[in-house]
């Protein structure tokens, strides 16, 4: 805060507290020439008005929040650039850049000042931290199958995933289940947490202008064909010959990416489980408009060693057995 | 009698209200007006963007339709607030809005680092139908954005207005307004609004 400011603020504050003081002190002169407790003669309606003064308890609880008042504003930040005898802030000020907030958080430590919001932050690390990086320590395999780590796993899931993945993780459409060991990105415990880390952005294009209405009935037909569903098989002939453009990344067989160790996240034609539903009409749909399924990250959010322990919890709801 | 000045102010409105706005004309001057002036709170924090033309006309949806009603956008530094929501608002980030939308009623979560969180595709199935994915949110749907159609007639306008606030808007982000809100859904425009909040600083 620039001088001017600083003074501003100093002028109008300390001067104004003088003023509420002597206009008080004024003010609990008797003007009215009448002595406390008698009538002033002024009558309406029979009603008489009498003199009497303000009651002790009320005048001392104007001294009262006077004196509040010095002590606070030379306890606390208040005064322009006066930061107050207990050196306390609620947080830090200013911050341009995530940057430079985790720089005030080291700066305001090496100062020792006290920062309410940081030492609200650091006390929580204190309790919080040796738990979480307990975990962090263990492989994901083995945390799947520890009570406390799915304890823990499970309150992650609920605050964080199940507004998509629904409270019992079988998804809905657009968001994928996580119980039925499908995966479109892989179900390692690498890659879950791969996923969980830094998200996932789906790109299946649009075909309506490359195919053509014929072209998409046909495509629906195989599509359909691939998880046994039955179909005409004449129509299902034809989009099996222009399937080429489809086996990029769903592979020649239709089997997915996962199965083709290819990282594009599409899905498996041929299990009969449906993203966006398996109907024909849901199909031709997703073949004529395409589909753009965003899974966010959460690193930032987060934070890696809860990451860990939440990665054991997607992984466990698909593996229910402990196999290993 | 003559002396009694307190009987005079009591016992005249007018010149009691003067007085009254002159003792309030203190705390605004003192706690506001700096406010104003400082660099903390009118510069922007780094790499904050203006409000796209569909961005902005999402805004103005999410004034309409009364949001802030039931969602603030003001993350405070507290701990149990920071560890659900990501930082703390600063107040360089608000620094272009005008007027803010920080609120003050959280029926809902709070909305100021909503940006990234959800796909695009949960904020439409969202706003169809909340119950589809949050069973037991008590919000109201708002189907009817997916069928109001943008015209973009105001949009420029909205940008210019904005542009003489401070907000640095060029002549082609204003000459291009109108075209590229035209034929969008409002549900589009408000997604894009929810999508861009908070992630300046994130």
């Amino acid at each position: 805060m620039s001088s001017f400011w600083n003074l501003w603020i100093w002028v109008l504050t300390i001067p104004v507290l003088v003023l509420c003081l002597v206009l008080l002190l004024w003010n609990l002169k008797n003007f009215v020439g009448v002595p406390e407790d008698q009538t002033t003669d002024h009558e309406v309606d029979g009603l008489k008005e009498y003199n009497n003064p303000l009651p002790k308890w009320w005048t001392y609880m104007f001294f009262a929040t006077l004196i509040w008042s010095v002590f606070y504003l030379a306890a606390y930040p208040g005064l322009g650039n006066y930061k107050g005898f207990l050196g306390w802030t609620s947080s830090n000020q200013g911050i341009k850049s995530l940057e430079e907030s985790r720089q005030a958080v080291e700066l305001a430590r090496a100062e020792g000042r006290y920062v309410e919001l940081d030492v609200e932050n650091a006390k929580a690390d204190e309790v919080y931290g040796p738990v979480f990086q307990a975990f962090a320590k263990r492989d994901v395999l083995d945390l799947a199958y520890d009570a406390e780590a799915l304890k823990i796993g499970q309150r992650l899931f609920l605050q964080n995933c199940a507004l998509c993945h629904g409270s019992d993780a079988r998804g809905q459409r657009g968001f994928p289940n996580l119980t039925d060991n499908d995966w479109l990105y892989g179900g390692t415990p690498d890659k879950i947490k791969e996923t969980l880390l830094y998200g996932r952005k789906a790109a299946m294009p649009g075909w309506e202008a490359a195919l053509g209405d014929q072209g998409i009935k046909e495509m629906t037909a195989y599509v359909l064909q691939l998880s046994g569903r039955a179909v005409n098989e004449k129509d299902a002939e034809a989009g099996k010959a222009k399937f080429g453009m489809c086996a990029a990344c769903h592979g020649v067989d239709g089997r997915g990416s996962v199965a083709h160790n290819l990282p594009f996240g599409a899905p498996n034609l041929t299990d009969n489980i449906w993203l966006y539903g398996g109907s024909a009409r849901d199909i031709e749909e997703t073949l004529r408009n395409g589909r753009y399924g965003v899974m966010p990250a959460f690193k930032e959010t987060l934070g890696e060693d809860k990451v860990h322990i939440l990665t054991a919890y997607v992984y466990r709801l698909a593996n229910p057995e402990d196999l290993r | 009698m003559s002396k009694n000045h307190h009987e005079k102010i009591e016992k005249s409105v007018g010149l009691l209200g003067i007085f009254t706005i002159i003792a309030i004309s203190f705390g605004t001057l003192v706690q506001i007006t700096p406010l104003m002036f400082l660099d903390e709170t009118t510069q922007p924090i780094d790499g904050l963007k203006p409000y796209t033309a569909l961005q902005m006309e999402g805004r103005d949806v999410f004034i309409r339709e009364g949001c802030t009603n039931c969602h603030s956008q003001m993350i405070r530094p507290f701990r149990a607030e920071v560890e659900r929501y990501g930082h703390y608002s600063v107040a360089g980030e608000s620094v272009w809005e005008h007027p803010f939308l920080w609120g003050s009623k959280r029926t809902g979560p709070d909305l100021a680092r909503v940006g990234g969180r959800y796909s695009d595709d949960w904020h439409y199935a969202h706003l169809m139908d909340p119950r589809s994915v949050v069973p037991q949110s008590n919000m109201p749907a708002y189907p009817w954005l997916d069928t109001n159609i943008l015209d973009g007639k105001y949009t420029a306008r909205k940008l210019e207005i904005f542009r003489s606030f401070g907000v640095p808007y060029t002549d082609e982000d204003i000459a291009g307004a109108a075209e590229a809100v035209k034929g969008k859904t409002e549900m589009e425009a408000l997604i894009a609004y929810l999508q861009s909040l908070g992630t300046a600083l994130k």
